[in-house]
């Protein structure tokens, strides 16, 4: 077909002059969207969430172009979807990229800038700083005041910002003093009880007094003259302490002192390449790692191989027009494929219960012995071969005889003339004819299987677990659900940067076998032929 | 004579072989299909099984009752009916609102030419193939930054997670749908072009209707891949009532399984019926779609 696409639909400028108001209205729209997306993302800026607050930007700096330009009308039909895609699947891997080079995990959560700002409002009491007792008072309008007394009994009010003072009775609204020497009110200025006083956790943050000699409440019963317990040196990139004069240097995200001292809480920090030389490396981790990633390829490769095996030979074997029940055995055979795969799981889970379930009994029944299914490492790879290969047969087996049909029955009558056995028409007509309609989708399946953390997570979260690792992983834990147990579980604290860093490999693992796919099959060619 | 009776010989001893070979290939069906369907009997009769437990279950379970659903659908514990809501509900949402991404974007591609437009689709394939699961950690943190602003669409809310699953609306998809679109012949909306209708009167008067058959097919699988999504919903919904049915199945079970074998059994029948029912009333239209390159997920 040669005829002239239409660029721009064709019909603008004649119905230009009827449209304008439509026209309008979806400016008014543009423009009411921009301004809520711009008042979003100060929020997020103001939160110091820069990466999202950038992707945000461009996503609408994009869908303002495309809404405003002529020449780009036809992306207007795909920008809702480009737009959710940009943000909710390109997004994250941007950021799981920039998190692979950093620090990002538990004890690393917040920015650099946020970790000293918490730092700096830690105080100490320096020896000749001064202590008293204090009662609090509230305005009106919640501002603070205290009423400060020394060791040697003598009064003092405290107001944030200002000097202390030494009022009298008749002074600033103060009529006499209790028989501790505690004024009753001080101007507007409301008493609050002790109780009351002690739990509420503003009076801890005021600063009390003139700059520099600040004040603070640091216990129900004294209030002192507190200076803060370390400050930020950016030229040695350490914060030092006040009180002890240590110097807590800057190491990997956390302030560290010579003898080995942290200070909480860290912060995100680049840590440029160390994830990935750890994953590559690191020999506490290289043990299970191996194992990890050999399984992985394993139960990718053996899964797809069952599947597809158990698949093509139903599909060959009731490949006949005349075979009876044809549509009832397609039917009952494809019912495990009809259960969302997590509640399959969980019956498997259930009816392969050591001991309990239908099959242990089974087997202790027939032969007084069953297998551990779930404690020993081999037998719980078997199992979940077995659980792989009921969740997907029927998968295979249904394109495999949509495919079967589309080969031509004069190359099997050619094959018998020349007398060749049906195994031979196997191998040497019907295999290699399927695999350029089922070859793709093998290597599809290949990666959803090398990627299928609902079946190990749910059916024994990775277990039994491997001895002796530095972070919990088990000898049924394939890359993914390691990489889940690095990020979610929490019970050895959370390690996002590690996690990303290897989610990043998987990326890259998957990324190849497309290609190789793309490239192996017309795929690519055929997706963008033109009409 | 003689000849005859050589070629029935032959002919009966065809027939003989035959139905030999398919009596043998019936023996097989039937033991695939005790494989294929024995779980499903099984959880059938843990369902009706009044003890409820994994360890006393027979077959055939003896004094059987519906207790183990009077139980699933009254327990305060178990807001069973709220996350079969919950799950047609974003399910039933996410199918369409994709759809409608999905049919227009493919409209676009197999329609206009423009600068850009094979690199698109091409990159659009590619980036869909990475498995959502690996986004996780980032597409949780991203949830929580949103929901400091906006709790709405932050983590323990239906509408982000309808919003994240949207962000895969155009994968493969797009693929089947711009593969059928290419096969209705263009002469049709040039014809109408000419008669002064707009791009989008074309779209939706003409267009549309012609692809009901794969608007239902990529419908049902958006659907059903929403429905039994659980990693993501297990990630960011936080409190009982907001559940999906799959992440309050699994959740429920993570506790007690053995005692709680039974009402898990029902809620599992119950959960799964609906998907069997639509997968086994369209298999056909199913299957066609299947075999055109979309992968179970």
């Amino acid at each position: 077909m040669t005829s002239i696409p239409s660029q721009d639909g064709g019909k603008a400028g004649a119905t230009s002059s009827i449209s304008v108001l439509p026209r309008l209205v979806n400016f008014l729209i543009l423009i009411a969207l921009d301004a809520g997306v711009i008042w979003f993302l100060s929020r997020l800026v103001s939160l110091g969430y820069y990466p999202l607050a950038a992707a945000i930007f461009i996503i609408l700096i994009f869908v303002n172009i495309v809404l405003l330009r002529q020449a780009a009308r036809p992306i207007r039909w795909m920008v809702v979807g480009l737009a959710l895609m940009g943000l909710f699947t390109i997004y994250p891997i941007f950021f799981t990229v920039w998190v692979s080079f950093t620090n990002y995990g538990e004890g690393h959560l917040i920015t650099k800038e946020q970790a000293i700002a918490q730092l700096e409002r830690q105080k100490y009491l320096p020896e000749e700083g001064r202590a008293y007792s204090w009662t609090a008072f509230r305005s009106p309008d919640g501002e603070y005041a205290l009423w400060l007394r020394d060791a040697e009994g003598n009064g003092y009010l405290a107001l944030p910002g200002e000097p202390l003072i030494q009022p009298q009775p008749g002074e600033m609204g103060i009529e006499e003093f209790d028989d501790r020497g505690i004024p009753a009110t001080i101007e507007d200025y409301q008493k609050i009880n002790a109780i009351q006083a002690a739990t509420d956790k503003n009076l801890t943050e005021i600063l009390f007094g003139e700059e520099g000699r600040t004040i603070q409440v640091r216990s129900p019963s004294e209030a002192a003259e507190l200076l803060p317990l370390y400050v930020y040196d950016p030229d040695r990139d350490a914060m030092i302490s006040q009180e002890s004069g240590v110097v807590y240097q800057n190491l990997r995200g956390t302030f560290t002192s010579p003898d080995g001292k942290t200070l909480r809480p860290g912060f995100v920090e680049s840590v440029q390449f160390t994830n990935f030389r750890d994953f590559f490396l690191s020999p506490a981790l290289r043990g299970p790692l191996v194992r990890i990633i050999l399984w992985n390829f394993a139960f990718a490769l053996f899964g797809v191989l069952f599947n597809f095996s158990l698949g093509l030979a139903i599909a060959i074997m009731f490949n006949d027009k005349f075979f009876p029940f044809k549509k009832l055995i397609r039917s009952l055979l494809i019912i495990p494929y009809t259960i969302p795969a997590l509640i399959t799981i969980l019956i498997w889970r259930g009816m392969l219960n050591p001991e309990l379930g239908v099959f242990d009994r089974m087997f202790e029944g027939l032969f007084g012995w069953a297998p551990p299914w779930f404690t020993d490492q081999w037998w719980a790879k078997v199992a979940i071969l077995i659980v792989n290969l009921w969740l997907s047969y029927p998968y295979f087996m249904l394109i495999c005889s949509g495919a079967l049909q589309s080969i031509s029955e004069d190359y099997y009558a050619a094959a018998k003339v020349d007398g060749a056995s049906p195994w031979q028409q196997f191998w040497n007509i019907t295999l290699p004819l399927l695999m350029v309609a089922v070859g793709p989708l093998l290597i599809a399946s290949f990666t959803f299987t090398f990627n299928n953390f609902n079946l190990i997570y749910l059916f024994n979260q990775g277990n039994p677990p491997m001895a002796g690792t530095p972070t919990p992983a088990g000898h049924t834990d394939i890359l993914i659900s390691y990489v889940y147990n690095l990020a979610f579980s929490g019970n050895r604290g959370v390690n996002y940067g590690f996690a990303s860093a290897i989610t990043i490999i998987i990326f890259l693992i998957v990324g190849a076998i497309t290609i190789f796919q793309f490239r192996f099959t017309n795929m690519w060619e055929e997706v963008s032929e033109n009409v | 004579m003689s000849s005859l009776t050589a070629f029935q010989r032959l002919r009966s001893s065809a027939n003989v072989q035959r139905r030999f070979s398919i009596g043998l290939r019936l023996v097989i069906a039937a033991i695939l299909i005790v494989f294929a369907i024995f779980p499903v009997l099984w959880v059938i009769s843990a369902s009706f099984n009044p003890t409820g437990s994994l360890a006393t279950q027979t077959l055939i379970p003896a004094n059987a009752g519906v207790g183990n659903y009077r139980e699933l659908l009254n327990s305060r514990e178990i807001p069973f009916l709220m996350w079969f809501w919950n799950s047609i509900k974003i399910s039933t949402i996410t199918s369409l609102v994709a759809l409608a991404i999905t049919t227009a974007a493919a409209y676009a591609f197999s329609r206009f030419r423009f600068r850009g437009r094979k690199a698109m689709l091409r990159g659009i394939l590619l980036i869909n193939v990475f498995p959502a699961v690996l986004a996780l950690v980032a597409t949780f943190l991203m949830v929580s930054q949103f929901g400091d602003v906006i709790p709405l669409i932050g983590l323990n809310s239906h509408v982000s997670l309808i919003l994240v699953y949207l962000g895969t609306a155009m994968g493969i998809n797009i693929w089947l749908m711009k593969g059928f679109l290419d096969t209705i012949p263009r002469d049709i909306d040039e014809s109408a072009r000419v008669e002064g209708a707009s791009d989008w009167q074309i779209f939706i008067k003409l267009i549309l209707p012609l692809l009901r058959p794969i608007l239902i097919v990529i419908g049902i699988l958006n659907y059903i891949t929403s429905y039994g999504e659980f990693v993501i919903a297990r990630v960011l919904l936080k409190t009982a009532e907001q559940y999906t049915l799959m992440v309050g199945l699994q959740i429920f079970t993570q506790a007690q399984f053995q005692q709680r074998w039974g009402i898990f059994a029902a809620g599992a029948l119950i959960g799964a019926l609906p998907i069997m029912i639509i997968y086994l009333a369209l298999q056909d239209q199913i299957v066609g779609g299947l075999t055109q390159g979309a992968v179970k997920g």
